[in-house]
């Protein structure tokens, strides 16, 4: 086993994705999934990846695990900083050092994202017999400790049942469990909750935050709902078109978006003391990945928008306060000052 | 799984006295003279006559022959030959070398097809993947009677490869030739299913999260690609056991093995009738309980079901 | 996008034949074994059934451009006529298994139900039984008249026995095409059974039937040389490739064309209908590629 932890600064930051760009090459054209994501995330925070299906956020993720099919889909610019080290520039053998042991990622739809014709005792075990080099007995008795991490009832028994033998809910505990096995520092959950009720989407977060806390690692939430991440996440990356459009605290960007994606995604979630109002929807449909409009994406859809919006050049990424950034021309407009 | 075997058993009893029914009206029924049939054109005297008569119940109303037939089969009584041998023991000299022929022939089409298939599967468009595609095309489309005597003419005779032909006690080498023509029947299919199966799981979410626990890509396509993909390839042996039991007749004359196809082969041109019956039943019998045995293979492979 | 028009499956389906190479030689190649069945004399003068034994096993001359066989015909002209027996025999053969294949199989899918249940079972138990052996046993009860061809005889077994992936194939798509929105919504307008199968559903389950017809096609007529070959198939002045073929190995070491010009010709034709089955069925189904 090669050991990854040379070249590592542990002053650098824990990580730092920097204009990154993925296309898809496919018969039909390229699609440009992510162009130019920036952003980065420190031990025990909770950054929240935000944005519309197709906004290219869970590529995103994707090309920091470098799970990307590929082809169609090829990392075309850009750096994944891992305390300092670019994971783009390594070998795959050394990449894949990275995955589940530093960087692990949880999926959306355990049912498939779990392999049908195994036990998750296998599934889990595997990963210490194969990183670690325990044998089945060992990784066995650390597969049982893991899903009662995970508040998996009568563990040990459940250890040899299938994944479809299991709830929703607990599947997706089960996933949990295979991402924290080797205790990575980044966690990467692509829509955790969303296949999950609305209780079980409660204890599954709580359950998560939780185990982030004891073990002071860094998640990105990746998600659509405005609602799951109020609750959790420190800061809020607010994506569309393949791009960070908005950057900022969690509380501020509730208290004052200043992007006019952000404030209409805002606007489109059922309140109750707005009751009886009619509710804000966005206009229009997230641009085609083959077609990006010139200049600012959102413009066709933006109620701010002017020529300027149309033009080449997009719109910079204007620096509002510390750590808020947004890519906007009218920030003053939308946060009305 | 319980309830699984009991209804793919039930299953199996409703197919089984089909088949065999079907089978045996075709034999008998709607005849004018049962017996001229089952003896062809050969003159037959009046003792014959009586004993066949009396041997197939043919005085009896239909349902009683048939009943009289099953008897035979389940007892392992199935006939005596027009040579008076019994059909028994015939099949029980027979059977090895086709069993060993037949092993042979499912061994090289599954290593073949799997080995082809997955790699097609993962380089698909390829050179590789489009040559493997029109050669398979081309076996497929090459019937039994075309490849096993080209087969013999070309790396028996003209390259002289292989032998000739195998004969009563062939070795595995001797066997190896008439075994890849056998293994040519099925291998086109197995390949198409095995490359279309590994090519589906390949884009299955439980490929990412294996990627995405950091395992090799030999260990994510090798335990975690191969193991779903090769369910519906395990199915196939049931169906492709009929093709080669057909294929084991061509095969079997063409290199001259006495096995179970060549004593089939031999009923036919003699217009042995019993004993054309009596191995078509069997045969009829082992695709049925192979076919059983692969639905319960399939059970235990895919947890999915055997938890049903 | 300056196709705005929105193309119909078909038309989409023709598109993506219309380039591909595989398609275009399996047509050339049923275009001319029809016209070899059809009109044999276009490709040889030669009589095939005009044997004479001194030129038994003879090289090439003239027009027999592939020498002749044991007993000294032609082998070329005797190739050439074989491919009308094919021909004739595949075609009919899988002409009833058609017929037989939609009516079990419209049947099956369109009332569903107990009738569904037990058409779906007999069709199991039809699978219980190998082609072959069933064609052994069936061919060799409908040829027992030693005056006959066979050509009848192998056509009905065939016919008889071929049926079932048709029947499921249509049962399968007729269940589909019924679950269509537009079918239920003919339905609540009030269309009759008979109006819904015929202007709604059977255009829908057309395509499949068809692709697993044209395969099937080049499975009967492999099967009928299969036959032939063992002697329970075509016989007396029928020419066929398979007791061509199987005549042919007794004499393998003395003259290899006889065996190798009617293996050609067979494997060719099988070839043709299987890769234009093949061809159509992409076509139609892209997600298979």
């Amino acid at each position: 086993m090669t050991d990854i932890s040379v070249g590592l600064d542990p002053r650098a930051t824990l990580l730092h994705v920097d204009d990154l760009h993925v296309e898809f090459r496919t018969r039909d054209g390229v699609a440009k999934a992510v162009n130019g994501a920036s952003f980065y995330l420190n031990p025990g925070e909770t950054l929240a990846i935000l944005g519309e299906s197709g906004c290219g956020k869970s590529v995103t993720a994707q090309a920091v695990m470098g799970i990307l099919d590929s082809p169609p889909g090829h990392v075309t610019g850009g750096r994944v900083l891992y305390r300092g080290v670019d994971l783009l520039q390594l070998a795959e053998k050394d990449r894949r050092q990275f995955r589940a042991n530093r960087i692990a990622m949880i999926f959306q739809d355990a049912l498939s994202a779990l392999n049908p014709v195994y036990t998750v005792g296998f599934q889990l075990a595997e990963l210490f017999r194969k990183h670690r080099g325990m044998s089945r007995a060992a990784a066995k008795v650390k597969a049982i400790e893991l899903l009662d991490q995970v508040r998996i009832p009568a563990a040990k028994e459940r250890i040899n049942d299938y994944p479809h033998q299991f709830s929703g809910g607990m599947r997706q505990r089960v996933m949990i469990a295979m991402a924290l096995a080797l205790d990575p520092e980044v966690l990467i959950a692509d829509e955790p909750t969303t296949a999950l009720d609305v209780t079980v989407q409660a204890q599954i977060m709580g359950l998560l935050a939780e185990l982030q806390h004891q073990r002071n690692m860094g998640l990105i939430l990746i998600t659509h709902d405005m609602g799951v991440v109020a609750d959790v996440a420190d800061r809020i990356s607010v994506m569309y078109a393949g791009k960070i459009v908005e950057e900022a605290p969690v509380y501020d960007i509730y208290a004052r978006p200043a992007h006019p994606y952000t404030k209409a995604l805002l606007e489109s979630i059922p309140r109750l003391d707005h009751k009886g109002r009619e509710l804000n929807v966005i206009r229009g449909l997230p641009p085609s990945l083959t077609d990006i409009p010139q200049g600012c994406a959102f413009h066709p859809r933006c109620g701010y928008a002017r020529d300027i919006c149309r033009m080449d050049q997009e719109p910079p990424a204007y620096q509002i306060a510390a750590h808020r950034i947004a890519r906007c021309h009218f920030i003053r407009e939308v946060l009305g000052v | 799984m319980f309830r699984y075997i009991v209804r793919r058993l039930l299953q199996m009893v409703l197919t089984f006295f089909g088949a065999t029914f079907i089978v045996y009206a075709l034999m008998f029924a709607v005849q004018d003279d049962p017996i001229q049939a089952l003896v062809g054109e050969r003159p037959i005297t009046a003792s014959q006559r009586a004993a066949l008569t009396e041997r197939y119940h043919l005085g009896d109303n239909f349902f009683a022959q048939y009943w009289y037939y099953m008897k035979g089969l389940l007892t392992g009584d199935f006939g005596t030959s027009m040579t008076n041998r019994k059909v028994a023991d015939m099949l029980a000299d027979a059977w090895p070398v086709t069993l060993r022929l037949s092993l042979m022939a499912i061994v090289i089409a599954a290593t073949i097809a799997i080995l082809a298939g997955v790699v097609s599967a993962i380089r698909r468009g390829s050179i590789f993947d489009n040559a493997t595609l029109v050669v398979t095309l081309i076996v497929l489309a090459m019937p039994i009677v075309v490849i096993a005597p080209l087969a013999q003419l070309v790396f028996g005779i003209k390259l002289g490869w292989f032998p000739v032909t195998a004969g009563k006690d062939a070795s595995l080498w001797q066997l190896l030739l008439p075994a890849g023509v056998l293994a040519s029947l099925v291998v086109a299919t197995e390949l198409r299913v095995t490359r279309a199966s590994v090519a589906e799981n390949l884009r299955a979410d439980y490929v990412r999260t294996a990627r995405a626990k950091g395992l090799t890509g030999a260990r994510v396509i090798g335990v975690h690609v191969l193991r779903n993909s090769l369910i519906p390839v395990i199915t196939l042996i049931g169906v492709d056991l009929g093709a080669l039991m057909s294929g084991a007749i061509v095969t079997e004359k063409v290199f001259n093995i006495p096995g179970v196809g060549f004593n089939l082969f031999r009923g036919i041109r003699t217009e042995d009738g019993p004993l054309v019956v009596g191995f078509v039943s069997v045969l009829v019998i082992v695709f049925l309980v192979v076919n059983l045995i692969v639905d319960l293979l399939y059970a235990a492979l895919d947890p999915r079901i055997r938890y049903e | 996008m300056s196709d705005t028009k929105s193309r119909s499956l078909s038309s989409d389906a023709w598109h993506d034949l219309r380039r591909n190479k595989i398609f275009w030689i399996a047509s050339v190649l049923v275009v001319v074994v029809l016209l070899m069945a059809a009109w044999p004399s276009l490709f040889t003068s030669a009589d095939p059934r005009d044997c004479v034994l001194s030129r038994k096993h003879a090289g090439a001359t003239g027009g027999a451009i592939f020498g002749y066989d044991f007993q000294g015909c032609d082998v070329y002209a005797k190739t050439v006529y074989g491919a009308r027996y094919s021909i004739v025999v595949g075609v009919f053969a899988t002409l009833i298994s058609g017929v037989i294949g939609l009516g079990f199989g419209l049947a099956a899918g369109f009332f569903g139900g107990w009738l569904d249940a037990v058409l779906s079972r007999f069709i199991d138990v039809m699978l219980g039984i190998p082609l072959l052996l069933g064609a052994i046993v069936l061919a060799k009860r409908l040829s027992a008249d030693p005056a006959s061809n066979g050509v009848f005889a192998v056509t009905v077994t065939l016919g008889l026995l071929g049926w079932t992936t048709a029947a499921r194939v249509m049962r399968s798509s007729v269940i589909a095409a019924k679950n269509q929105d537009y079918v239920a919504a003919a339905r609540m307008l009030g269309a009759g059974n008979s109006r819904l199968l015929f202007r709604h559903i059977l255009p829908n389950s057309m395509a499949s039937f068809i692709v697993v017809l044209t395969i099937l096609l080049g499975i009967n007529i492999a099967s009928e040389a299969t036959l032939s070959f063992l002697g329970i198939g075509l016989k007396g002045d029928a020419i066929s490739w398979g007791i061509a073929i199987s005549d042919a190995t007794g004499y393998v070491r003395v003259a290899a064309g006889p065996l190798i010009w009617p293996s050609l010709f067979l494997a060719a034709t099988v070839l043709a209908f299987i890769m234009l089955g093949d061809a159509v069925r992409d076509a139609f189904d892209p997600k298979l590629r």
